[in-house]
């Protein structure tokens, strides 16, 4: 087994699919000779050629017509959107037309496309380069959404990803792209979608959770512990859909929960996951399900994002607070 | 505005392409395609079948039973000529207007008339008809357009794939960004704005500083040729010439058809005399496609009034009987629009699913 970085992890789930099905069509701004502006698709041009891995006109709502037109013709797309703050300019590509193709053809046509979009704040980018816009994507339907916190659920979500025959949108937090290396097999693998992780056991509080939130509340877990508290963290890995059942089981043991998110509050994953508590589990909760996230300003680049961001100290606080109502 | 004169030229070199002119005469015998009579008796056929329909359609709407529609009178050169010089295996990305062209597609009346009424089953294109689903989103179809293209040229297709929009469409950023993407990949690609003066009220001179449409092909490095949209000899002139340096290797075309629509935008309550002048709409009509091209194949004896009403016949028959047939497709269930949401149902579904499943069977 390999020490993998979760950009090496995603290039190689990238190199596998492109190897294993010749309609897999990999592409995007700079993604060609340039390997991508993280080098998420290093050397794939060289080893499959510029048919298979392309640059395309720097132009969002292109790329995602592009890639909704390529699936009626049997291709696979995995396009990249530089970074995920250029969504708008291709909303209407995913959620109006890709999301849409199986409800507008009677379920005759399908769009397997691969949306790939680095996101997530506290590596201090420019303005509309950081944000979690994925509340956005999730309250459209025929989309799945999926967030992985670690290289070796990157490398096994995004097989799975690219192996979907309806579109997957994939994110990944910039912050977590180095920030480690873990073990990853060379051998393929998959992760289903749509299925969350217990990332730590606990039995006093359960932490919701995905992205780079996870090691943020599993850093609060270790301090939590310090205090006695025992706290189970789940990793959604998928925000859309939310994997409810692994959640409900670990509230009806832990009968306390809060739910943490780098977006920030309004609507959104968190508010979803609650309210999905409140209406299977209220009976088995002690205290009220509490949210932390960052706060319903737009994203400050640079500077403020620091503070602006949740942290694991945020996280434990909130904590205590369910745990001493 | 006061354009240079390098701008004028730029502008001037887009004429309008001509075959036939309002009175039926050949004005450019050279351009002349290669046609047999039975093939100019069928477009005739095509047309007036095309503008009975369109009648129809507009009292069928207005009895409530059609649903969504947007009248094609006026267009018919445009529509007919343009899809007749595809093939089976080309692929169409229409608009909402665009209805005629996927009929002699391969989809049936029927199917076009669920499609109106918002029923699932009007989107499902029948095995080997090339279609996609008639686009809402003005654009969107432009840049899928570059998708299917390239599509089948990886797929070392003997095919292209051409789309349809509005002068308004061709102010959408989608416009430019397919046509560029196509010409970029040298896809197999024609775009096809029919400029009929009007999205919905807005007229084509406040949609742009360019003098015609057809120039935009310019900026994206692709040809563009404007034509005469009510002649149809022209359209399928043009259209056979797009295909074929498509085929060739030649990069995409994007084809500007100067035609009118009589009716209003769509039958959801347009009324064109708060924007157009009934001055404008005689002006058009002189221009009629039918008229002329009716003209041209009785000069040369193809065409009666026989032929005609058996045309008329013909068309009001189908439609009642495609009708009929679409009356008879049960309503569709919401648990219908759960199923085909994803290959596989989500958790939520799921549960949906039962809840409307039990809901529906009351």
């Amino acid at each position: 087994m390999a020490q993998m970085t979760m950009i090496q992890a995603i290039t190689d789930a990238m190199r596998n699919e492109l190897k294993n099905d010749e309609k897999v069509l990999v592409f995007g701004e700079d993604v060609g000779l340039n390997g991508g502006v993280f080098r998420a698709t290093e050397g794939l041009q060289k080893e499959f050629g510029e048919e298979r891995v392309f640059d395309t006109p720097l132009a969002e709502s292109g790329i995602g017509g592009l890639s909704a037109g390529l699936s009626v013709t049997g291709f696979r797309s995995v396009m990249e959107i530089q970074f995920f703050g250029f969504v708008f300019e291709t909303f209407d590509a995913i959620a109006a037309q890709m999301a849409r193709m199986r409800y507008r053809s009677g379920g005759t046509y399908h769009a397997p496309v691969t949306i790939r979009s680095p996101f997530g704040g506290g590596v201090k980018t420019p303005e509309l380069h950081a944000d979690s816009l994925e509340g956005l994507m999730a309250q459209s339907p025929g989309i799945k959404v999926v967030i992985p916190s670690t290289p070796y659920d990157a490398k096994g979500l995004l097989i799975s990803a690219i192996r979907d025959n309806d579109p997957v949108v994939f994110l990944e937090h910039m912050k977590l792209y180095r920030s480690f290396r873990e073990e990853v097999p060379e051998e393929e693998y998959t992760l289903p979608l749509g299925k969350a992780d217990v990332k730590r056991e606990g039995s006093d509080i359960t932490i919701v959770t995905y992205g780079a939130m996870v090691h943020t509340s599993l850093k609060a877990a270790d301090e939590l512990e310090k205090d006695g508290i025992s706290a189970e963290v789940i990793d959604l890995r998928t925000v859309s859909p939310i994997d409810i059942d692994t959640i409900i089981e670990s509230v009806e043991k832990t009968n306390r929960a809060i739910v943490v998110q780098e977006a920030q509050k309004q609507a959104g994953v968190a508010a979803s996951v609650v309210a999905e508590i409140n209406d299977r589990a209220i009976l088995s909760l002690e205290a009220p399900v509490l949210r932390v996230t960052a706060p319903d300003t737009v994203f400050p680049f640079a500077t403020a994002e620091d503070i602006w961001l949740p942290s694991s100290k945020d996280v434990v606080s909130r904590a205590k607070e369910v745990i001493n109502f | 505005m006061e354009k240079t004169k390098e701008l004028q030229q730029v502008e001037e070199q887009f004429q309008t392409f001509q075959i036939l002119d309002e009175e039926g005469k050949v004005v450019n015998e050279e351009a002349m395609p290669e046609l047999s009579d039975d093939e100019l008796k069928e477009l005739m056929t095509r047309m007036v079948y095309t503008r009975i329909w369109d009648q129809r359609a507009i009292s069928l709407n207005r009895q409530g039973r059609l649903g969504f529609y947007a009248p094609v009178a006026g267009q018919e050169a445009s529509m007919i000529g343009s899809q007749y010089a595809l093939e089976k295996q080309d692929w169409i990305l229409p608009g909402y207007r665009d209805i005629p062209q996927i009929h002699y597609h391969g989809v049936p009346l029927d199917q076009a008339f669920l499609w109106s009424r918002g029923h699932f089953k009007g989107g499902q294109m029948p095995e080997g008809v090339r279609v996609m689903m008639p686009q809402i989103i003005i654009g969107a179809q432009i840049t899928q357009t570059a998708g299917v293209a390239m599509g089948l040229k990886k797929n070392k297709e003997d095919a292209v794939a051409i789309t349809y929009t509005g002068d308004g469409g061709a102010s959408q950023g989608d416009f430019y960004e397919g046509m560029n993407f196509a010409g970029a990949f040298n896809s197999p690609a024609i775009f096809v704005v029919q400029n009929n003066r009007f999205a919905i009220s807005v007229p084509v001179e406040q949609q742009s500083a360019a003098k015609t449409i057809a120039q935009k092909a310019v900026a994206a490095g692709i040809h563009g040729v404007q034509v005469d949209g009510m002649d149809l000899l022209a359209v399928y002139a043009v259209t056979k010439e797009a295909r074929q340096r498509g085929l060739d290797g030649n990069g995409p075309t994007l084809i500007e058809t100067l035609t009118y629509r009589y009716g209003p935008h769509t039958m959801a309550g347009d009324d064109p005399t708060r924007y157009r002048t009934s001055e404008e709409d005689d002006e058009w009509e002189k221009k009629d496609p039918l008229v002329r091209f009716r003209k041209f194949l009785e000069d040369k004896n193809l065409w009666s009034e026989e032929d005609e009403d058996k045309v008329v016949e013909q068309a009001k028959e189908d439609i009642k009987a495609a009708i009929k047939k679409a009356d008879s497709v049960p309503k569709q269930k919401v648990t219908d629009l759960i199923e085909i949401m994803g290959e596989e149902l989500p958790v939520n579904l799921q549960e949906q699913m039962e809840e409307y499943k039990e809901k529906e069977s009351k």
